[in-house]
Parts: structure tokens; C-alpha cells; sequence
């Protein structure tokens, strides 16, 4: 993770401003993330952390400020759009799959539609994502027969089946149960090890702690602070950080 | 419950029985008043039942019907080109057969009912020539098994194009193609009627309607205003409208706007109406089934790189289809008791063939047995979609999850 073999930047956002009607949701918001890190960003809810990474794909339009993904400039141009959506995967907290396909057709529907795959070759892939995530015997059953935790491990292996670099996970974690929550941190884990560019939004600290490389705390849609794991834990410098930090690790 | 062993044993459902005795006990005469109620219903059953049984089996005239059978069947279609009727009929068992032998993969009980149905109707007094057609409509749909089982693969493929072809060619059958002569003659649509209109105008009403209608849906939620003030225009009229008046425009208002010498089939005119009608009702069904589905759905798809239009096909419409089959099913069967008023449209459908039958002096006095007959026959094919689509929705797992 920290070996980067390439210092530039796959993300850079410079000021991006988003507003719901009145309500200013981002106030400038610059980050740069470099190909190979682990970025985690917490805060309250509220904060606009799971708006800043719904921007980067164009889940959410920004209305100023620049956001540059692998040297594509995000605009209102379909195809730009598109090139990046072709590079970043998200993950969701409500997993999203799509309940009328098989696992194995969540999973090979967009390298087929999208990448104009062979049938086979998808299939193959998808095989060795579910390898990968720990649940080849569930490729024929359809998501509603899966625990919370499988289906987020598929989701996982959907997005990862795109082969893409950039991948944005939105509080994966957050509607799974306790004993779930492991499985798919091992997942994400495993693939912040292999070197996957990875934008986290969670309060899972422990996790952050072991695997980001640079963590982010968003209050009122601002960065209030940033910096290495170590440096937020042990030596918060804004009060806003510290009494956040003190309220989520009590328990 | 003090003991270990007894909380982690698994148990069995506790289960129920009665014996003839205790169930009549318990459902009908567990208290005095119960009893009475029972006596009661008991009672009124009979009273009813009696003499509307003795009136079918007895008193009724039904030889209404039977003397009548051609015209409910097929109306005033010449009788001579009856054959080409029951053609167009044995090629749509063919197909149906087809199909059946290379979509339906396990052995289906639901089919061999099928099947037999025409050898029980075949068992009533009809005359010997129309017995062995009624049963060539079992034979046709078993060689179509047979032959699409031999090969499945290939022949599912096959039933999709026997399919598309079949309307075309079915229809084409009926009509006629060789003018007035020879081994085809055309048979002017104002002469086809009864039961064959009927469904004609149904089947053709739903397949025409359901792509304009899914077309119209998607329309209205156009982020091109033009597009969705033409669909939302198209629907709010249509909708504000009852079909009758619809089908006296087709009537009356149609030629005024044509030119005199273009003179437009009443049959084309009904099926128009018909569609337009049912297309406005069915886009209002697909956007609530659209509605339905979450927004998460979208954003899963647009962020896996499928593009709009591959989200709508892939993700969304597969899945707000699927939702509304109740609803569409309810709107089809609609139609099918809609298309009587094609009336107006000087139209004999099955009910206008029932009243053109009773206005015979010969049968004076039987309006229950047409009516009753003219009933149950809409009630069967009412129930037929009805069951056809409860097996769509457990084929496709909706509920399941």
C-alpha cells in the first residue's frame, strides 16, 4: 500500500461545492488520491461524506469545483461519464444487487452489456471474483436467498468484475449484522492488500486503523481534519475531531 | 425447560387431525347458534340451487346454442370456408405444442390438461366431421411437442420466430389472399364475427398495446419535455374518455378527417380504438411498477457503467414488469369483456351474435340460456388469463424471497 511505484494522483478533487436546493451540502472540498492508497472518511451523519464519494462516479452532480478521475475531467459530457464509471466501482450500504438476476448474472451483466465480453470469459471472471470473496457454491441462487454479509461480498465481486482501478465503497458495512461485518472487512482488506485504489466511508476504526492509508473527518461539508491513522488516533489537532472520535470509540 | 437436553432437542411442528366427526364439530356446530346458521345456509343453499338445477337440466332450451354454434363460433364467416378457420387453429396448437416441447423443461401436468380438453369436448354431441377437428387440435399440439422435444436447443429458437410468423400468417389464412375466387377468396372482415372476434380483437388489442403502452410510460418520465407533454397529453386524453366514446369517434369522426375514397375497415377501426384505450391504462400500470423499484437500482447499474437505456432494459423493466403482472393481467381481462362494445362499430362479437340470435323469432323466450352461455364463456377465458398469469408469476419467483 505505502509502495506506491506511482506518485500521481488517480483522484483529484479541487473546491467541489454541491448544494440540495438551499441546503449547502459540500463547501470545497480538495483531496487528491494517489493510485494504490486507502482513503477512509468518517464523520457524523449529515456531513456529506457519502455525497463527496457519490460525486466522484456522478452519482451526484457537483455544481463547481473541478473532480479529475484518472486524468478524465468529470463534466455534463455522457461519454466522460461513462470512461470514468468504466474505471470506478462502488459499493453500497444497502448492497443494491439486483434481485431478479443469479449471482453469477449480477456479476457478468456489465462485463457483458459494458466490455462487449464473451459469455464464457464472464463467466470464468465472475467464478474467480466468488473464489476470491469466498462463495463460488452461491453462483446459481438469486440475492434474496443470501445472508446480508454474501450479498455484500457479491457486490463487491460485481464491482471488481468491471476491472476497474478506483473502487468507492459507501458504509458497506453499516446494514450488516455484527457477526457479518468481519466477512466482508476481510474482503475489503484482502483487496486494499493487492493494491486497489479504495475510497472508504465507514466508522468501522478498526479497519481504518490496520488499512487506510489516509483518513478523512467530514463535519457540516467540510474536511476538518486529515492525515495518517496514527496521527487522527493519537493526536486529533481540531476539538471537532476529538470529541467525534471520543463519542464513536466509547463503545 | 429446566433440563439442557430437552432445550436443544428439535420438535416437529404440532399437528392437527380431526376425524370427519370433529371437524363437523368444531367448524359448524361448536355452539347452538352455530348449529342454527348451519340449518340455515343449509337450507337456503338448496332453495337456491334446486331450482336453478332443474332449470339447466331440465326446462332450459339449449338447443339454442347448439343449433346456433357456427354463427357463436365464428359469426356470419362463410360456412364453406369454415376450414380455414380451424387451419389457422391446427397451426396455433402447432406452435403452442412447439413451444411447450422446448421452453417448459419438466414434465407438465398443466399441459396434459391441456391436451385433454379437446378430447372431452370432443365426447359432446357434436357432428363426427367436427369431432375429429376438435380432436386434431390435441394431435397438432403433440406433434409440435414431439418434435420441438427431440431437439430443444434448436427449436427454442424456432418457436420464437413460429410465434412471429403465426400472426401474420394466421390472420392471413382467415382473410384470404386471392380476391374474390380460387382457393383463398377473401372474406370481407365485416362478415367475421362471434367468439373468433372476439378473441382477435383481445389478442391483437393486448400485443399492440403493451409495446405502445411501455413506450408511453417510459415517455412520460422523458427528461425531453416534448416528449413527455405528447406522452402525458396522449395518456390524461385517452384516459378522460370512456371507450365507447372512442370507438363512435373511430366511427363517425374518422372519415371526416380522411379522404373519401380512403375507407378504413371497421374491424381496423375497433382494434385502433381498443388499443389506443388499453395502451393509456397500461402506461399508467408500467410507470407505477417503474415507481416501484428502488433508486438504489439505478444508481447500481449507472455506477457499473451500464448505460440509460441499458438500465432501463435490463434492470428496471425486467423487474417493473414483473411487478405489475396482476395489474396488467386485470387490465387484459378488461379488454376481453371490453371488446363487446365493438357493437356500435355494426361488429358482431360473441354477445352480438347472441343478440342477433335472440332476435330470431324461432328462438323467442331464451335469452337466459344465450346470456348464461355467452357468460360462461367469457368467465373461461377470464379465468384461463387469470391462471395463465398466477403460473407466469411462480415460474418467474415473484413473491419468493
Amino acid at each position: 500500500m505505502s509502495e506506491n511505484n506511482n506518485n500521481d494522483p488517480i483522484i483529484v478533487c479541487q473546491d467541489v461545492h454541491k448544494w440540495y436546493g438551499q441546503f449547502h451540502a459540500l463547501r470545497g472540498i480538495d483531496m487528491e488520491v494517489r493510485k494504490g492508497e486507502v482513503i477512509v472518511i468518517f464523520g457524523p451523519s449529515g456531513s456529506g461524506k457519502s455525497t463527496f464519494i457519490r460525486t466522484i462516479n456522478r452519482l451526484e452532480e457537483h455544481q463547481s469545483g473541478q473532480i479529475v478521475v484518472d486524468s478524465i475531467e468529470l463534466t455534463h459530457d455522457v461519454r466522460n461519464i461513462e470512461a470514468i464509471r468504466k474505471e470506478t466501482g462502488m459499493v453500497f450500504q444497502q448492497f443494491n444487487l439486483f434481485p431478479h438476476l443469479t449471482v453469477l448474472q449480477n456479476i457478468t451483466l456489465a462485463p457483458l452489456q459494458v466490455h462487449k465480453w464473451k459469455k464464457e470469459k464472464a463467466e470464468e471472471i465472475a467464478m474467480q471474483l466468488l473464489e476470491r470473496v469466498g462463495i463460488p457454491e452461491q453462483a446459481e441462487k438469486f440475492p434474496g436467498q443470501l445472508s446480508g454479509g454474501q450479498q455484500q461480498r457479491v457486490a463487491i465481486a460485481r464491482a471488481l468484475a468491471m476491472q476497474l482501478k478506483i473502487m468507492l465503497f459507501d458504509e458497506p458495512t453499516s446494514a450488516l449484522d455484527p457477526e457479518m461485518i468481519k466477512e466482508v472487512l476481510d474482503v475489503m482488506t484482502e483487496l486494499a492488500e493487492s493494491g486497489m485504489t479504495m475510497l472508504v466511508v465507514t466508522h468501522e476504526m478498526g479497519f481504518a486503523r490496520s488499512v487506510a492509508d489516509r483518513m478523512f473527518f467530514f463535519d457540516e461539508g467540510q474536511i476538518v481534519e486529515s492525515g495518517s491513522p496514527e496521527d487522527i488516533y493519537n493526536n486529533p489537532q481540531e476539538d471537532r475531531t476529538k470529541l467525534f472520535l471520543s463519542q464513536i470509540l466509547q463503545h | 425447560m429446566t433440563t439442557t437436553t430437552a432445550k436443544s432437542k428439535v420438535l416437529p411442528p404440532p399437528t392437527e387431525r380431526y376425524s370427519l366427526l370433529g371437524w363437523l364439530h368444531k367448524n359448524l356446530f361448536s355452539t347452538w347458534y352455530n348449529a342454527l346458521l348451519t340449518l340455515f345456509a343449509a337450507w337456503l343453499t338448496y332453495a337456491m340451487l334446486k331450482p336453478t338445477l332443474t332449470w339447466i337440466f331440465g326446462e332450459a332450451r339449449w338447443d339454442v346454442i347448439s343449433a346456433n354454434l357456427k354463427l357463436f363460433m365464428i359469426g356470419r364467416y362463410p360456412i364453406e370456408q369454415e376450414w380455414r378457420v380451424w387451419a389457422a387453429l391446427f397451426l396455433l396448437t402447432w406452435v403452442i405444442g412447439l413451444s411447450w416441447g422446448s421452453w417448459v423443461k419438466k414434465f407438465e401436468l398443466s399441459g396434459l390438461v391441456l391436451l385433454l380438453i379437446p378430447v372431452f369436448m370432443a365426447l359432446l354431441p357434436f357432428s363426427m366431421d367436427d369431432r375429429l377437428k376438435i380432436l386434431g387440435l390435441s394431435v397438432f399440439s403433440l406433434i409440435g411437442y414431439v418434435i420441438a422435444k427431440s431437439q430443444p436447443a434448436t427449436f427454442s429458437k424456432v418457436s420464437i420466430f413460429a410465434w412471429l410468423l403465426y400472426f401474420p400468417v394466421g390472420l392471413l389464412i382467415i382473410r384470404g389472399l386471392t380476391g374474390d375466387e380460387g382457393f383463398f377468396p377473401v372474406v370481407d372482415t365485416q362478415l367475421w364475427g362471434g367468439l373468433m372476434l372476439t378473441v382477435l380483437l383481445s389478442v391483437l388489442g393486448i400485443m399492440f398495446s403493451f409495446p405502445i403502452g411501455v413506450s408511453l410510460a417510459l415517455g412520460r418520465q422523458s427528461k425531453l419535455p416534448i416528449i413527455s407533454w405528447i406522452s402525458i397529453g396522449f395518456i390524461e386524453t385517452i384516459r378522460g374518455v370512456p371507450l365507447i366514446t372512442i370507438l363512435f369517434m373511430m366511427d363517425l369522426m374518422l372519415p371526416l378527417f380522411l379522404p373519401s375514397e380512403i375507407r378504413i375497415e371497421s374491424i381496423i377501426r375497433a382494434l385502433v380504438g381498443i388499443t389506443f384505450f388499453s395502451a393509456a391504462y397500461m402506461a399508467e400500470n408500467v410507470r407505477g411498477g417503474l415507481q416501484s423499484i428502488p433508486r438504489g437500482q439505478h444508481e447500481a447499474s449507472h455506477a457499473l457503467g451500464l448505460s440509460g437505456f441499458q438500465t432501463m432494459a435490463f434492470i428496471i423493466m425486467p423487474q417493473a414488469l414483473r411487478a405489475v403482472i396482476p395489474i396488467l393481467v386485470s387490465q387484459f381481462i378488461g379488454l376481453l369483456k371490453d371488446t363487446t362494445l365493438v357493437m356500435i362499430l355494426s361488429l358482431f362479437d360473441i354477445l352480438g351474435i347472441g343478440k342477433a340470435v335472440l332476435g330470431n323469432p324461432d328462438y323467442i323466450g331464451t335469452s337466459r340460456e344465450v346470456y348464461l352461455f355467452i357468460a360462461a364463456v367469457f368467465w373461461i377465458l377470464s379465468y384461463g388469463m387469470s391462471y395463465a398469469s398466477q403460473r407466469l408469476e411462480t415460474a418467474l419467483g415473484l413473491g419468493e424471497r
